[in-house]
This record gives C-alpha cells, sequence and structure tokens, in this order.
C-alpha cells in the first residue's frame, strides 16, 4: 500500500512538473563546456523558467550532422566560426536579432563583425568564447621560455615533442613553422618538409588535455602544442610545471559561437540563453570553478580576478598581434591534409 | 525483424507435424533444424549482413555529405588503394603485425595449453584456467592502458628493474613497435590457449603412453602425436588472433605513439577525423579480401599438413 502511495505521489508530482514548466531548450554543445554545467543551468531555470536540455556532440562533423536529421529539435547549438559556413550553405541556422542579445554590445567588436559570423548584414553567431592552439613547455626543461617556434625542432628536444594527432592543426603547425598564412597556405611542400624534420622529435601523438598533462607530471616531455584554457587548467587546477609560450610567428586562434538552428520552437529562451552565456556572472563563476576558455565579451573578461589567466596570460597585447584565426576548411581540403599527415606518419617510421 | 521471427518459427513447427507423418525423412530433418537454426540466421542477417551492405553501399558512394545531392555510384574509393602506395605499405605492415603477433602466442600459448590439459588437475587446472580467461573480464582499453604505466620510463618495471640491478638502465618501451607488440599479445593470448586447450584435452593419454612405450622420446611424441593431433586448435586460435590483429587501431594508437600508424588507424581516421566513410567502407573491403584470399590460400597448405 506505502508503495503505491509513493508511486501515485511521484507520478502526480511529476505531472505537475511538467505542467508547471514554461518551455523546454534544447542545446548542442561539446560535453563539459560551461552550457552544461549544472549552476548555469539551475541559474538560467531561475530566471527564465526554461528548462535546459542538453545535447553533446563529438566532432564537428557529428554536430552538423545532427542538424540535419533533426530540424526543429535543437534552440541553441556552439558552432565553431570555421564550420559556420557550412552549416549557412545547408541551411541549418538561422539569423539572430542581436537587438534581443542585451550583452551583445560586450562583445569585442573584430569578433561580433567578422566575416564568417555576418553574411549579407545578417548575424548568424554570436561569439562565446575563443583560444589559441599554440605552444605549451614543461618548466622543468626551460630556464627561459622560448620565443620562436623553432624550438620544437631542436635536436635537443629529440623524443621530448608531443603534437595533437591532428592532420589540420599538424599543417597548421607547418605554416605557421614556414612563416604562411594559416588560411591560405601557398608552399604545401614546405609545410610537408617541415612536418617530417619535425617527426623524429616527437615522443608521440596527444590526443586528450589528460594525456598532455600526464606527460607533464611524468616529465616525459619538453614542450609541445597545446590549447590554450588546457594550459590555464593545467597550471591553475592541476598545479603542473606548464606555461604557454605564444611564438611569435603567430598562432592559431578559434572563436566558439552560439547560433539558432532552423526550425527552432523557442527563440526567444535562446536568445535569453545566449545573453546568460555571455553575462560576466557566469563566465566568471565558469573560470573559477571549472576553468573557461577566454570570453568574447570585454565585460565578462573585466570582470576576473587581475592576476587570472584569460586576463594576464590571454589578455596580454602581444598575443592578440599574433593570433591568425582560424578560417573554414573545404573537406577536400581536410582529405588533403589527412592524406599528407598520414603519408608523413608513416615514412617517419 | 527479430521479433517477426519467432511467429514464424511457431507457423515452421505447426507444419513440421504433418510433413512428418508423410514421411518425406530428408526434408523432415531440415524442417526440424530449421526452427533451431533460425534464432541464429535472423541475429546473423540483423546483425551483421544487413549493416555489411550498408558499408558496401556506402563504399560505392563518391561523398556522403547531403548537402551534396549529387553523390553518386563509383569504384574510386577503391581505385584510391591502388593509386596510392601508402595503404600497400600500411596493410603490408599490418599483415606482418599480424603474423608476428599470432606466432609469439602460438609459443607462449601451445606450452601453457599443455600443461593445463595434460599436467594439471583438478582444482590446480581449475584455478589456472581461471587465470587464463580473468583478463577477459575486464574492459580492453583498461588493461591497454595499464600497460602505459608498466612500459613508459618511471613506469612500474623500469622502477623494478633498478631497484634490483646494482648498475643503471633506463627501460623506456612506451611509444614503440614492441610496445604495440606486447598489448596485442596480451589481449589475444587467451584464445590460443583456449582453443589448444581443447584440442589437446581431446588427446587420449594412452596415446601418449602408446608412443612412450613403444620407445619415442619426449620430443618424438610431442612433434609426431601430440602436435598434429592439436594442430587444428592451433590454427582456430591463430585465425582468431590474426584477423582481428590485422585491423586492429585501438592498441596501436595508444601505445605506439608515432609508429602506431596501421591499416586499422587510417581506416577509423576516415570514419571519425574526416568524415570519409565511403574510403573507410573500401578500405576495409579490401582488409576482408586479403584476409579471405590468406586464409584460402593457406587453406589446403594446412589441411595437407593436418
Amino acid at each position: 500500500m506505502k508503495t503505491t502511495t509513493a508511486i501515485l505521489a511521484a507520478l502526480g508530482l511529476s505531472l505537475c512538473a511538467t505542467t508547471a514548466m514554461a518551455k523546454d531548450l534544447h542545446v548542442l554543445n561539446w560535453k563539459g563546456y560551461g552550457a552544461d554545467e549544472p549552476f548555469a543551468t539551475k541559474a538560467f531555470e531561475k530566471m527564465t523558467g526554461d528548462k535546459v536540455v542538453n545535447d553533446f556532440f563529438n566532432s564537428e562533423q557529428e554536430m552538423l550532422t545532427k542538424l540535419r536529421t533533426n530540424p526543429g529539435l535543437y534552440d541553441v547549438v556552439m558552432i565553431n566560426a570555421a564550420f559556420m559556413q557550412q552549416a549557412l550553405d545547408e541551411k541549418l541556422v538561422q539569423p539572430i536579432d542581436t537587438a534581443t542579445i542585451e550583452n551583445y554590445g560586450d562583445i569585442d567588436d573584430a569578433k561580433a563583425k567578422s566575416k564568417m559570423l555576418n553574411v549579407d548584414g545578417k548575424t548568424y553567431g554570436v561569439p562565446w568564447t575563443w583560444g589559441l592552439t599554440t605552444i605549451a613547455i614543461n618548466d622543468k626543461a626551460f630556464d627561459t621560455p622560448p620565443t620562436s617556434i623553432k624550438e620544437m625542432w631542436k635536436p635537443e628536444h629529440k623524443g621530448r615533442v608531443t603534437i595533437r594527432d591532428d592532420a589540420v592543426e599538424a599543417v597548421q603547425l607547418g605554416a605557421l613553422a614556414t612563416g604562411q598564412n594559416i588560411n591560405d597556405i601557398e608552399d604545401m611542400d614546405a609545410v610537408k618538409k617541415s612536418l617530417a624534420d619535425l617527426l623524429p622529435n616527437i615522443r608521440t601523438f596527444w590526443s586528450s588535455e589528460n594525456d598532455w598533462n600526464q606527460m607533464v607530471a611524468s616529465n616525459q616531455i619538453d614542450l609541445g602544442t597545446y590549447w590554450s584554457g588546457s594550459a590555464g587548467r593545467a597550471k591553475v587546477k592541476f598545479k603542473l610545471p606548464v606555461s604557454l609560450a605564444v611564438p611569435k610567428e603567430g598562432a592559431v586562434g578559434w572563436l566558439d559561437t552560439f547560433a539558432i538552428p532552423k526550425g527552432s520552437k523557442n527563440v526567444e529562451g535562446a536568445e535569453k540563453f545566449i545573453n546568460y552565456m555571455l553575462s560576466p556572472e557566469f563566465y566568471t563563476e565558469w573560470d573559477e570553478t571549472v576553468g573557461a576558455p577566454v570570453s568574447a565579451s570585454n565585460k565578462a573578461v573585466a570582470a576576473l580576478p587581475a592576476d587570472s589567466f584569460n586576463r594576464k596570460v590571454m589578455g596580454a597585447p602581444e598575443i592578440a598581434e599574433r593570433v591568425q584565426f582560424q578560417e573554414p576548411i573545404t573537406d577536400e581540403q581536410r582529405e588533403e591534409y589527412l592524406k599528407l599527415w598520414q603519408s608523413l606518419k608513416v615514412g617517419a617510421n | 525483424m527479430a521479433a517477426g521471427a519467432i511467429p514464424s518459427n511457431d507457423t515452421d513447427r505447426k507444419e513440421t507435424t504433418p510433413m512428418a507423418a508423410s514421411g518425406a525423412m530428408k526434408q523432415n530433418g531440415l524442417r526440424k533444424a530449421l526452427p533451431l537454426l533460425l534464432p541464429a540466421y535472423a541475429w546473423l542477417t540483423l546483425a551483421i549482413f544487413l549493416p555489411l551492405s550498408a558499408m558496401v553501399y556506402f563504399s560505392l558512394l563518391t561523398s556522403m555529405s547531403p548537402s551534396e545531392q549529387s553523390s553518386s555510384l563509383t569504384l574510386a574509393n577503391y581505385a584510391t588503394f591502388f593509386s596510392d602506395p601508402l595503404y600497400a605499405t600500411l596493410l603490408l605492415r599490418s599483415l606482418k603485425l599480424g603474423l608476428l603477433v599470432t606466432l609469439i602466442c602460438v609459443l607462449i600459448g601451445f606450452p601453457a595449453a599443455y600443461v593445463l590439459a595434460k599436467i594439471f588437475k583438478g582444482r590446480a587446472r581449475e584455478a589456472i584456467f581461471l587465470l587464463v580467461i580473468l583478463p577477459f573480464w575486464s574492459n580492453s582499453l583498461v588493461r591497454v592502458f595499464s600497460w602505459s604505466m608498466v612500459l613508459r620510463e618511471g613506469g612500474i618495471l623500469d622502477t623494478a628493474l633498478n631497484a634490483i640491478l646494482p648498475f643503471h638502465v633506463t627501460f623506456d618501451l612506451m611509444y614503440s613497435f614492441p610496445a604495440v607488440v606486447i598489448g596485442l599479445v596480451h589481449s589475444y593470448l587467451p584464445y590460443m590457449v583456449l582453443t589448444c586447450y581443447l584440442s589437446l584435452q581431446a588427446i587420449d593419454d594412452a596415446l601418449i603412453e602408446a608412443a612412450r612405450s613403444l620407445g619415442a622420446t619426449r620430443f618424438t611424441t610431442l612433434r609426431r602425436v601430440v602436435a598434429p593431433l592439436a594442430l587444428p586448435g592451433v590454427l582456430a586460435g591463430s585465425a582468431l588472433i590474426f584477423i582481428p590483429v590485422v585491423g586492429s587501431f585501438m592498441e596501436p594508437r595508444i601505445l605506439g605513439g608515432r609508429t602506431g600508424t596501421l591499416y586499422g588507424t587510417v581506416i577509423e581516421d576516415q570514419f571519425t577525423a574526416v568524415y570519409n566513410w565511403p574510403l573507410g567502407a573500401a578500405l576495409s573491403f579490401i582488409l576482408l579480401a586479403v584476409v579471405l584470399v590468406i586464409l584460402l590460400v593457406s587453406a589446403p597448405v594446412l589441411r595437407k599438413a593436418a
């Protein structure tokens, strides 16, 4: 009897919950990337009454596939700016009325006006966070941090360098090392040669943040390519001897944005959600509790403590000078890069 | 589909009874076997045949992207394999790895199986048997990662060796070809032990005793009596090991470092990194064809040997 009443009560409760619920807001993003933080979804629900339903992808290709195969399901999607072109070509996203997003004005001007996000006078992506794919060093291996990307090629680091097993990142690294624009690589042979020279120095390829941090913790590497946010987390959160060393040749920048998929059933909620994601309240808590990349909102970054990684290191003027933001890559280019990368890896043995 | 298969079994059974009375003996046997076979075949159709046919279709497509409506059928993906020496080099390397791992598994697994089947009895056998299958109870990914703790510089093996030896050695096998071989042998050895054990256990001890009493040395007995009778088990184990090792990608990726690029990892890249399923599927079918050819060519030779 007791269990029956309990079940009935539970049923009644859940029924009440569904009727009381204003609306669902379906968000598509990487797992563990801000939007699904429990504190954030709770605060947003309290603020608007909309319930956040998170869904995740493991690669940009998967994100696009999910948008294609579930039209009308998602209300907010996190898209890397370099993939916006493809989403637009396939008509997967709709224009955003930036006037409804209060915090839009705080976004760094250059990023908000990026050609990748604004097409024919309409805005399709709201910049959210950005970061670098650049070099990080094991502090134990250097008395003074290196200033050139060429450090990775030096013979004294033989077997002590790591890069990510990713064809695009590898090719872009080669482009930077040979003084080329990462978005317009003219001399592919030079890239190939420079990567072939680098391979003997490589200890292994990393695939996750954990790989990188473990190799530093067990002192197996001197330096390697890394993501700026990850390097910050390794230093601040895990107390590892890791420092970011943005080389004078430049660094690859990426820009993550929020978009509203075509057919969204809760556009109003989506606009509110994007607004909240850009707010200093959300950003400071995210950076403090988990560790975040750099917010695209100047106001949000300014709300961080002055000595924080995202303000002190990432806000340094030389970083802004050196960053080359990654632009769209076609499928053909991607396949060409992969082939080059694979043949290099095979030839290296 | 699986649910649909069950009622059809019932109708088969009902029809079988009048047929049996009519006395069509041979057909009757097949009819009776049908309900027993059907679940297995329905499952095979559902779980293997359908996905494989879908993959055959993918391997013939020009593109997977739905934005390009012009996607049409082509053999270009198969041609890629032959036009670029990269893939053949990788396949050869994977085949060599498969042979090496299989050979090591025979060398380690056969003696172990012999001891299990012929020397240990009762409780001891059960205990050792349990130890052989124990690794199967843990996730293979966990096992591979645990090797990385053992093999790296400053890892368990390195520390242990330096604690025992009077001089200093640097023992670092991590991210090398030997590390891949060690990981794969560890993963697949139980198959060899189990198949060898089954065929060794079936050998009548009296045969071995007869050989010994007729004056054969231990080695001759092994060579002339035990080995030929156990050969089917060794072959079954070898096939079970060789085929997955040739296509392996997880162990090389984790343990091999930059030497870990193999045929399997390249297929994986096509599926996960560049979303080029057609090429990935085509490469998989070429692997399937090569493995089938190897098995077909070796079958008569091995049958003669057996």
